[in-house]
């Protein structure tokens, strides 16, 4: 677990909208919107990294800019040994099968108008798989894989409950064989008593595949139970990235300790004495000077309101904190 | 239902069209140009001439049934051509965006504001009458409004997860518009293409009847009426029956596009309770 | 004393041939100031019992059978007239997405305000004061410029806080929330869950809290309800619910979310699965609805319904097999 070759590495990504104001490139009025502000992430083959943060923290934007769905400001992503710069273009058929995505509403994510056959075939021969014998062994494989039988390929989406819709979008990623599945939410959508088999199901194809994930939620249960290692944002930019254990048990940024704090009672850890988070996230136009955090932390001082933003520091054995007073 | 109603009358009105369109060689009495005989010009409906004859003595049925030919040739294919323009830039107009989208709609903003009748005038009179002209001058003013549509759809389905798994999985852009948001798009297309014809066919009627489209003695059913219209009065069914030709034809064409609306987009129907 | 007492509540779907039923046998009481929870994932009928309890219910929904009595009275057959005194002034309600059940086109001091002017009727000038003041409790900063703003002009969390200040601007007996925190964020959430809490106590208010969430509701509610497929399957209270749960569905909820500490604790365990999926309401099987994807199922569970039994403390479980 994590111990293999390094897979991906991000380095000072940005990536930033304008919205509002622009026809034919006139008119002023546009705001800008850092969604993701200077994120420096690495991970390594076999592992899982769970991305955690509320609304506007960027965390989704992150996953999208390295698989190359929207254009980044500022960065180099590194995967698998290609090198994907800001100016070179990305090769899109080469990463395909090198890093898939996993969508979070499994309603949305699947063509209404085609079989699962179809969905899952069809990739195969964009990428040059042409024997049609070896289409149909590979498309019945990784049905078999997620669950599903043989007779489920010649349905449509609307036939499937949320949960089978799920195995499909699973089994969608993974039928180009890649490195590296980033999993955005993937059982946020999904009725409580089915999580629990999804959330099995990833982990045991992460097991018999050797994938690597990047494991985005905002629920911190999953996100312990999968991850080996964890990295937290807040409004663009990462304050805390360690080992899993760390992280939950020994929390050094006061964001991720009003995280923990927020889980209802009955499923708080034992032991942590952690202050409650006040007020509502800032509007990611319009982020505080200095430190992000501090309008709603608890233990703000005047450094943490004027200096600018603190970077992160090593804490202790791989425990990076972005915190003054992190100790 | 009345949905059904409007599929099956809409329906047979327009297939009883079509049909008449293709076999006409064989269900017409006589040529329709040729087959003149003045001594029987202007003669009432009856047993042998089934809608009378015109004022050069030729059977209005037969010229009814070659007229279909070529009001309807005109209204599919001009329409058809509407159809391919306004969805391949509708649709990669929302799908791009960009500089892209911005001329697309420019120009589709200059087309939606200059009367699209005008402005089919305007070419006709350029390239001269005659069914080619039309085609281009009928397909290339109308494509506004599906291009509208087009863009619309795709902008709302271009955030889609499955559209956003088919980037992931190395698809090409137009493949992605063609394979993933074209099918999807579909439904209110039809529609649009539907009640596109009948106003294409009426565009047609409109520009014969002003001695711009197809000429005389060639049987449209606008120069049909163009022809009759000193005989209004006198001979009537010189006009009557083209006139209703084309009535029923549009009125097909209109009720079965509001039935197929009513299939393919189920939320466009007024709620029941 | 007893506020609301649901007895033996019935749903119907549709008419005549195309009935079915949604919510059935679902009996529980609310004493004065008490919270209670009602838990379950989509389809267990949970939205639309507690629409019935404020007559809410619309076309092809209907009540079925059973009673409703709010304070003593039955409220199950009340007219449209005496139903809307006692809403908003006796009974309120709280929903999941403030953006819908919130007026866009006017300034939320104003919707608060209305309150006082229709229940109370009090004068526009001074209902305008008072919802500045309730503004205040619920702990929106800057109250007077806000009671201004728009809905579209506040965030989630501050638009839950405007439809909480409405609803207990009148201090009702009940207020009744329906996943009032899913579309917010977890450290908004906590704060609002907070907040109801603490006001409602403050006021003497009954709170019935409507959730997919156990642990939300279990963390709020001093007794908690789980619906499955239509039916209540078990009432507890909040500490032995997560303590000894009884029904093989409470289990299997309860053992399949992964929960913070346990990994360190015992290692990663494989999550225990509920097989099977939620029947849709055209399919609810035969006898125990559960049973098919019960691990403890036998014959008796496929055709006969299983009785309430109850247990210790106020609580009930529905099952042939209950732990």
């Amino acid at each position: 677990m994590g111990d293999g070759a390094l897979l991906l590495d991000v380095e000072d990504l940005a990536v930033e909208f304008h919205v509002g104001g622009r026809l034919l490139g006139l008119g002023g009025g546009a705001r800008r919107l850092r969604a993701v502000n200077g994120v420096n992430l690495s991970l390594r083959a076999g592992e899982c990294l769970g991305l955690v943060g509320e609304s506007g923290c960027g965390k989704s934007t992150v996953a999208l800019a390295i698989l190359g769905l929207v254009p980044r400001t500022r960065g180099v992503i590194s995967i698998d040994g290609m090198s994907i710069g800001a100016e070179a273009s990305i090769d899109r058929r080469r990463l395909a099968r090198t890093v898939q995505m996993v969508f979070q509403d499994p309603y949305a994510s699947l063509n209404p108008r085609q079989t699962v056959r179809r969905t899952l075939a069809d990739p195969l021969r964009l990428h040059g798989v042409t024997n049609g014998g070896e289409v149909e062994d590979r498309v019945a494989d990784m049905l078999a894989r997620v669950g599903l039988t043989a007779d489920h390929a010649d349905r449509y989406p609307h036939e499937f409950s949320g949960g089978q819709r799920q195995r499909i979008g699973i089994a969608r990623a993974l039928i180009l064989r890649p490195r590296l599945v980033i999993c955005d939410e993937p059982v946020s959508a999904l009725d409580v008593s089915i999580r629990a088999q999804i959330i099995n199901l990833l982990l045991e194809l992460k097991e018999s595949l050797g994938l690597s994930y990047i494991m985005i939620s905002h629920d911190l249960g999953v996100v312990e139970h999968m991850s080996d290692r964890v990295a937290v944002m807040y409004l663009g930019k990462i304050i805390e990235t360690g080992d899993w254990r760390a992280i939950f048990e020994r929390p050094g940024h006061p964001y991720t300790r009003g995280l923990i704090a927020a889980i209802p009672d009955a499923f708080a850890p034992p032991g942590i004495a952690a202050d409650k988070v006040r007020g509502e996230i800032p509007s990611p136009f319009d982020p505080p000077d200095g430190c992000a955090f501090h309008p709603r932390c608890p233990i703000a001082t005047d450094k943490c309101r004027t200096m600018p933003g603190p970077q992160l520091r090593r804490l202790a054995d791989t425990h990076d904190v972005s915190c003054w007073l992190a100790s | 239902m009345k949905l059904r109603a409007n599929l099956i009358i809409g329906g047979s009105l327009f297939l009883i069209a079509v049909a008449a369109g293709v076999l006409a060689p064989w269900i017409a009495h006589t040529d329709p140009v040729m087959d003149a005989n003045l001594r029987l010009a202007e003669e009432p409906p009856g047993r042998e001439f089934w809608f009378g004859t015109d004022a050069q003595g030729r059977d209005i049925y037969s010229r009814v049934v070659h007229g279909a030919r070529i009001s309807l040739t005109v209204g599919i294919f001009a329409q058809l051509i509407n159809s391919v323009i306004g969805i391949a830039l509708g649709l990669s107009a929302g799908y791009w965006g960009g500089w892209w989208d911005d001329l697309v709609t420019g120009l589709t903003n200059l087309l939606l504001a200059i009367p699209s009748l005008i402005f089919a005038l305007a070419i006709m009179a350029i390239l001269g009458p005659g069914l080619t002209s039309l085609l281009i001058a009928l397909g290339l003013t109308n494509w506004s409004f599906t291009c509208r549509l087009a863009r619309a759809s795709a902008l709302s389905l271009k955030s889609q997860g499955y559209v956003q798994a088919s980037k992931v999985l190395g698809y090409g852009d137009i493949r992605i518009m063609l394979t993933q948001l074209l099918p999807n798009m579909l439904g209110p297309l039809i529609v649009i293409a539907t009640l596109g014809m009948g106003a294409t066919i009426l565009a047609e009627a409109a520009l014969s009847f002003l001695g711009l489209g197809i000429r005389p003695p060639y049987p449209s059913w606008g120069s049909m009426l163009s022809e009759a219209r000193d005989q209004i009065t006198t001979a009537p069914w010189l006009s009557v029956f083209p006139g209703l030709a084309i009535f029923l034809t549009v009125l097909g064409l209109n009720l079965l596009g509001d039935g197929l609306r009513d299939i393919l987009d189920p939320q466009s129907r007024s709620r029941r309770a | 004393m007893t506020l609301l007492a649901v007895e033996d509540l019935r749903i119907d779907l549709g008419t005549g041939d195309d009935r079915h039923v949604a919510v059935d046998k679902v009996s529980f009481e609310i004493a004065r100031g008490e919270t209670f929870g009602l838990v379950g994932e989509s389809g267990c009928g949970k939205s639309i019992t507690a629409l019935a309890i404020m007559g809410l219910l619309q076309r092809p929904l209907a009540i079925g059978g059973g009673s409703i009595r709010f304070e003593g009275r039955a409220i199950e057959n009340l007219s449209a007239d005496e139903l809307r005194r006692l809403r908003g002034k006796r009974l309120a309600m709280i929903f999941q997405e403030p953006m819908t059940a919130l007026n866009p086109l006017l300034p939320v001091g104003r919707q608060i305000a209305e309150m006082f002017v229709l229940h109370e009727g009090a004068g526009w000038r001074d209902a305008e004061r008072r919802a500045i003041d309730v503004l205040a409790r619920v702990r929106v900063p800057a109250p007077e410029r806000r009671a201004r703003d728009f809905p579209h002009q506040l965030s989630g969390g501050m638009r839950q806080r405007v439809m909480i200040a409405i609803a207990l601007a009148c201090s009702p007996d009940l207020l009744i929330a329906d996943e009032p925190t899913t579309a917010l964020d977890v450290t908004v959430q906590s704060e609002i869950v907070d907040l109801m809490r603490e006001l409602c106590a403050a006021n003497g208010t009954a709170i019935l809290m409507i959730s997919h969430d156990l642990g939300l509701v279990a963390s709020m509610c001093r007794t908690v309800g789980v619906m499955y497929a239509g039916r209540l399957v078990e009432v507890r209270s909040s500490t032995d619910v997560f303590k000894a749960p009884a029904h093989p569905y409470t289990c299997g909820l309860i053992g399949s979310l992964p929960r913070l500490g346990s990994r360190a604790a015992l290692g990663r365990q494989r999550l225990q699965e509920i097989s099977g999926v939620v029947p849709s309401i055209a399919d609810f099987p035969a006898g125990c609805r559960f049973h098919p994807r019960c691990e403890r199922m036998t014959s008796v569970c496929g055709v006969e319904e299983p009785a309430v039994t109850m247990l210790g403390e106020g609580g009930l479980v529905r099952c042939h097999h209950h732990g």
